[in-house]
């Protein structure tokens, strides 16, 4: 079989696929923490809000380091890691507008931040007290999803849900809301993601589809998931798809907002691929010696996302040693607010499992929470008429 | 009052929840233009606009998972798929969210989402058309399950379904969808709770324990049985998850034999349950065994064979000589 038989040879079209950035990478701040210019997408924002990033990254960064500190010290089962992908969840989290919803997967700690849910509630459900310890109404943050790409479906229908509410397209900035879904270059292969990009399209709904192509789906590189760059896949769909730079917390922000912003408007879809690598791994059971090359991560630490704004900080004098001290002990309380409060999270009581099943208490779940009651008091007694101690 | 069938009343209690509450919204394949292929959703657009009856695209999870999404929202949506070999694609979606929102957000989330799905074979149609999934979404916390038998259930169970803040799966006999009965639209109540199951023909000899297409058989068992002189009391069970014991209960403390009816393969349906907590409830009552007439554990065959495969009168009464020779 020949090319001929089948048009042209797809590397022709699409160029080496996963060989770097590729040439359309949308990037407004270099890694040495330069500020570049591009034709479609600029930044707006002041030198303010670009220190307002960096305390982000900062202290994304850091809560991220001090749950994985309290999985090592046995305090948390498990948790999923997001070093090196602070820039794309804090460009794309300050993005947003209060009234927007995020559905997110289970590793936006960055966006969570940005939304103001309190980190510690994060932690609830790696440390096994609770599912989601937050109220996705409180911050327009909805739970954390496990199941790969199954949250991309809720995101659209919600945002079907906006346009039936009418607040899509009224030009009324406040009123005006969209929807943003998160996940990663392995979720792109789920046949949820692809039907919700369909949905999405032919409803021209307002949500933005937010991958982080971190280049690993645990231990399987981008080349198991797609032979095309995935930002490309938009196009077949029927909707726009961009690649970002997504060390870049400048241009995640400029992107993300001008495609919440088209959403809003009523223009529908938009996909964002941010191009960035996952610095550590999948989650804290995992080990990617097995899987990978150190001389890649080597590579990446020289993008790191918080490095180049540091740089622009210093360079332009936009940021003085006060400044960077302000943040490292705000860090530093946000720490110890985590260590100091996840020792406290309360364990769940058994016997409250069956009250939020279904709305009233079916008769077979009152029955069984009864006798599972009658029969836990039983030791009690037992332990109090033979003089134990619980 | 008006003879009506059973198709017809699901479409008018649709209407009637739609008009009742501005949220309910309809979604699925075919619903708007066609009307369904059974035709329950027939003039619903033209009345209630494309927004609140929504021709999807042809993908089941994409179905139930923007439901999810409507939900939350603060949308009821109701998804019509279109038949239960179709189901699967969304069983994801079923399991994972729909059914433990509510559950991993501590109450937060509720998901008011009803599920229809017609079920039950005996048309003579192609292979995936007519399966009896049921029992899987029994076994799944978080769902409550219903299935309708007659037209004048079938009108109210999907308006009390509508307004349940938690999501239903509600399965409708297709083989029964051109039944007629009389109902009355203008009672302001319905007759009785969701939840309930209901003794639909006294006896005294053995019950006979059915829900959705095999209600009907039953009952024609029970005649049959009558004139042979045996009594057979048949409870529609209506409510599958949470299941309604006190009737069925009640019944066999009184005639001491139960026959479970149902279409669905025997092995873990819900004749497997019922057998079990009879035994546990009633053990003392019990002149026999509970026994179950259901599928084989096999998939469902070639519809040449379907009206020799299916619980037909014959072997619900085959059962019910068993239970009366112990």
């Amino acid at each position: 079989m020949t090319n001929a038989d089948f048009g042209p040879d797809l590397g022709s079209v699409f160029g080496p696929s996963h060989e770097g950035e590729g040439p359309e990478l949308v990037q407004l701040l270099t890694p040495e923490g330069e500020r570049r210019e591009h034709p479609e997408f600029s930044y707006d924002g002041t030198d303010d809000d670009i220190r307002g990033f960096y305390r982000d990254l900062v202290m994304t960064r850091r809560i991220d380091a001090e749950a994985t500190a309290l999985q090592r010290q046995g305090e948390l089962g498990i948790w999923a890691s997001l070093l090196g992908q602070e820039a794309a969840q804090v460009g794309s989290g300050r993005a947003l507008s209060p009234q927007d919803f995020v559905f997110p997967t289970y590793r936006e700690h960055g966006v969570a931040w940005c939304r103001d849910v309190d980190p510690l509630r994060l932690l609830g459900l790696f440390r096994g007290v609770d599912q989601g310890g937050w109220d996705p109404r409180e911050n327009q943050f909805g739970l954390y999803t496990i199941v790969i790409g199954a949250q991309t479906l809720h995101a659209t229908g919600y945002a079907m849900g906006l346009q039936r509410d009418g607040v899509v397209g009224t030009q009324d900035n406040d009123r005006d809301t969209a929807v943003i879904a998160y996940f990663g270059d392995g979720a792109t292969s789920q046949g949820d993601v692809n039907e919700s990009f369909i949905w999405a399209s032919v409803f021209n709904a307002p949500v933005v589809f937010f991958c982080q192509n971190n280049q690993w789906a645990i231990s399987e590189p981008i080349e198991k998931q797609s032979r095309i760059p995935l930002y490309q896949r938009a196009l077949g769909f029927g909707f726009p798809g961009i690649r970002v730079d997504g060390n870049d917390v400048l241009a995640c922000y400029a992107v993300t907002k001008a495609a919440m912003q088209r959403a809003r408007e009523g223009s529908g879809p938009t996909f964002i691929e941010a191009y960035t690598y996952r610095m550590g791994a999948h989650t804290t059971s995992d080990d990617p010696t097995r899987y990978r090359l150190s001389e890649d991560l080597e590579n990446w630490k020289l993008k790191d996302p918080i490095a180049r704004v540091e740089a622009y900080l210093k360079r332009g004098g936009v940021a003085d040693d006060g400044f960077f001290a302000d943040v490292q002990t705000e860090a530093d309380k946000i720490a110890t607010h985590l260590r100091e409060g996840c020792l406290a999270l309360p364990d769940p009581k058994v016997l409250e499992i069956f009250d939020q099943v279904y709305s009233d208490p079916s008769p077979e779940l009152a029955e069984q929470k009864a006798a599972f009651a009658d029969y836990l008091s039983s030791f009690e007694s037992e332990s109090a008429s033979t003089g134990g101690t619980v | 009052m008006a003879q009506i069938t059973l198709a017809k009343a699901l479409t008018n209690g649709l209407r009637a929840a739609m008009e009742a509450d501005e949220k309910v919204i309809l979604m699925g394949e075919d619903i708007g233009k066609l009307g369904g292929v059974f035709r329950v959703t027939d003039g619903l657009q033209k009345d209630f606009g494309e927004d609140r009856v929504i021709d999807t695209p042809l993908a089941e999870s994409g179905i139930v998972g923007t439901a999810v999404g409507l939900a939350l929202r603060g949308y009821r949506p109701v998804c019509e798929i279109q038949f239960d070999g179709f189901v699967y694609p969304a069983y994801d979606q079923i399991v994972s969210q729909v059914a433990k929102l509510r559950f991993r957000s501590g109450g937060k989330l509720p998901m008011p989402i009803v599920i229809r799905i017609p079920f039950g074979g005996g048309i003579g149609a192609v292979e995936h058309h007519s399966e009896s999934p049921e029992g899987q979404f029994v076994h799944q916390a978080g769902l409550k399950v219903v299935a309708c038998s007659n037209p004048v259930d079938a009108y109210w169970m999907i308006q009390q379904a509508i307004a349940t803040d938690d999501p239903v799966i509600f399965m409708e006999p297709k083989r029964r969808y051109w039944e007629k009965a009389d109902l009355d639209e203008s009672q302001a109540e319905a007759p009785r709770g969701l939840h309930s199951s209901r003794v639909v023909h006294e006896g005294t000899d053995a019950t006979v324990l059915a829900y959705g297409p095999m209600v009907k058989t039953s009952l024609e068992a029970a005649i049959a049985a009558a004139e042979e002189g045996k009594s057979l009391e048949v409870i529609d069970l209506r409510t599958l998850s949470p299941l309604d014991m006190e009737p069925v209960l009640e019944s066999v403390r009184k005639t001491g034999r139960a026959v479970v009816v149902h279409e669905a393969p025997v092995t873990l349906g819900l004749g497997a349950e019922l057998a079990a907590r009879i035994t546990e409830h009633c053990f003392y009552s019990l002149e026999a065994p509970v026994l179950r007439v259901g599928a084989f554990d096999t998939p469902y065959p070639p519809s040449r064979v379907e009206e020799e495969y299916l619980p037909d009168l014959d072997r619900v009464l085959d059962a019910v000589d068993r239970t009366l020779a112990y």
